[in-house]
């Protein structure tokens, strides 16, 4: 029972950073229908970002903040500046290629994608970074023979209110109709008056900084960041997109979530070395029996 | 003159879908542009609202150069499109496709152009909560006209609103369309169906791959000689038209629409 309720509660908080990041990729992806592989390197960005703003900002102004300042201020910058990145690549990388075919939009965002974990690498070096204990709250609660990290329940309160808030927007605001409505059919969603550019906009603003926010949640809780977890991350989060239902909003939350459990269940009850060949098993299987993914589209138009 | 539409030309690629058309809606007319399959009837709805671009001339619309802004920015200006097959939002309920017709305006002016859609289409309003994609075609037709009031718009374009449509129906919009002209809405009405077309325009042009090759009133077109042949002749042209189409898709047309 206690594998199972610690298990439960590292699957969930595994799940929710490819939560966060599986909704970037199914964001853009019913906007565009482009895959945009640069996305996992935007949350490796987010993590390295938030890593410097901690550095930085404990030098200078130390204690002033308090750790719960140094931490809004970080995941602020990491996200800001994410978002940022995110619009730029949208504008030089996507925006002057789509025109011309899905295709070339998927090899240039391949090419992004390689060019900002270089990029990571050459500004932060190659070696693992670590996150140190001066910025990560460290505190516990203990339960019997119980433990309950507080980091964890940050990550996952984080999780639920950040979430919540993009469902609510996406599924039931008048602008989350908008969004969709141009996912559906850009040309009649202008006849609304929508400005496509803004949803676009929307998209590589909101991904990338939910991306930054895992990121930096990751660097706290492995303690430890380098240039390649954008790949190992993205790879992943890419998985749980497709298992949630590409395209679909609620559908990356869950994937990521399911995702999460699987891993750490296989590591509680099997074995660590397992989990990858556990997940992509799942993955094969959700593929073969239900392509469309767990919410995948279901209602067709009727003429 | 509210709307003027000169000498416009679009291509698409190689084909030249309109050669140098001219037209003008003013006041508050309906007026109709007839022409078979093909004619370039939608390409002219298509590049007064922006969707595309135009190669030459010019569209005026109360003093603006539409042909130089964006769509969604010419929607905003009240000029609005109601495409051809209706194009509702098929996975957004009935209530947020026509919240996405009144996109930008005050939420006060959306309430209110809402429950006046209501009460033109009270189907609507008891499906309001059900997604637009599993409404019959009549109703989305309804569900189209509708989210195109929500703008409360200055010009309606409306194109084929009687494709596809059962008699009745068929009828009803066109009181519809009527009903909503007569609410001081000005019209630029699209229609292969040219003998109802006919009946409730002011003015109207014909429209053969892509010139105009005849204008006038509608009452003067409906008893010319060129245009009994081609448009209204023996055999009504909506009749041939469904006979070619269910010939062209194996199917027999919807009777329910
Ligand atoms: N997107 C497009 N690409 C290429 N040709 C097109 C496109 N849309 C329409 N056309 C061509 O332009 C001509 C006019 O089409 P359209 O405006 O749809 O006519 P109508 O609405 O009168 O049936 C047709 O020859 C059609 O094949
Ligand atoms: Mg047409």
């Amino acid at each position: 029972m206690l594998t199972f309720i610690q298990q439960l509660l590292n699957g969930l908080t595994i799940g929710s950073f490819y939560a966060f990041v599986a909704l970037g990729y199914s964001l853009i992806y019913a906007i565009l229908k482009l895959i945009n592989f640069a996305h996992g390197d935007l949350f490796g960005l987010g993590a390295y970002v938030g890593y410097t703003v901690f550095v930085y900002a404990f030098g200078v102004i130390g204690g002033a903040l308090g750790l719960w300042g140094l931490l809004a201020v970080g995941f602020a910058a990491a996200a800001l500046a994410t978002a940022g990145a995110g619009l730029v690549i949208e504008r030089v990388a996507y925006r002057p290629i789509y025109p011309i075919g899905r295709l070339p939009a998927v090899v240039s965002a391949l090419g992004m994608a390689i060019f900002l974990s270089n990029l990571i690498m050459a500004v932060w070096g190659p070696r693992y970074l670590a996150y140190q204990e001066s910025f990560i709250p460290t505190g516990f609660w203990q339960i019997g023979e119980f433990r309950i990290r507080i980091l964890q329940v940050l990550i996952l309160v984080s999780a639920l209110v950040l979430l919540g808030i993009l469902y609510f927007v996406v599924e039931k605001t008048t602008f989350g109709a908008a969004i969709r409505a141009a996912a559906l059919d850009r040309e009649t969603a202008a006849l609304m008056g929508i400005d496509f550019l803004k949803v676009i906009r929307f998209a590589f603003a909101m991904g990338p900084a939910l991306g930054a926010i895992a990121g930096v949640f990751v660097g706290m809780y492995y303690r430890q960041i380098n240039f390649t977890m954008g790949w190992v991350y993205g790879l992943k989060a890419f998985t749980a997109t497709i298992m949630g239902g590409i395209g679909n909003i609620p559908g990356a939350m869950v994937g990521g979530i399911l995702l999460g459990l699987l891993e750490a269940m296989t590591a509680g009850y099997i074995s660590a070395a397992w989990k990858d060949v556990f997940v992509f098993a799942a993955l094969m299987l959700m593929l073969i029996f239900r392509p469309t993914g767990l919410l995948g589209e279901k209602v067709a138009e009727k003429v | 003159m509210l709307l003027k539409v000169d000498n416009v030309s679009v291509s698409y690629g190689a084909v030249e879908a309109l050669k140098a058309v001219s037209l003008a809606v003013s006041g508050a007319e309906i007026v109709a542009v007839l022409g078979a399959n093909g004619a370039g009837k939608t390409t002219l709805l298509k590049a007064i609202s922006g969707l595309v671009p135009i190669k030459s001339g010019s569209i005026l619309y109360d003093g603006q150069k539409l042909h130089e802004l964006p769509a969604h920015v010419i929607a905003r200006l009240g000029v609005v499109h109601i495409p051809e097959g209706r194009k509702v939002f098929a996975t957004l309920t009935v209530e947020e496709n026509l919240n996405l017709g009144g996109y930008g305006c005050a939420k006060e002016e959306v309430q209110k152009a809402k429950a006046r859609v209501f009460q033109l289409f009270p189907v609507l309003k008891e499906r309001r909560r059900q997604l637009a994609g599993t409404l019959s075609g009549g109703e989305q037709q309804m569900l189209a006209i509708g989210r195109g009031l929500m703008r409360s718009p200055k010009l309606m374009l409306l194109d084929e609103p009687s494709l596809g449509l059962a008699p009745l129906l068929v009828d009803q919009v066109f009181a519809t369309i009527l009903q909503i002209n007569k609410d001081g809405v000005p019209i630029l009405l699209v229609e292969q169906n040219a003998r109802k077309a006919l009946s409730i325009a002011n003015q109207a042009y014909i429209l053969e791959v892509g010139r105009i090759v005849l204008a006038g009133a509608a009452r003067e077109l409906a008893a010319d000689e060129r245009v009994r042949q081609a448009y209204l002749g023996g055999v009504t042209y909506e009749r041939r038209l469904r006979a070619k189409e269910s010939r062209a898709t194996g199917n027999t047309p919807d009777p329910r629409g």
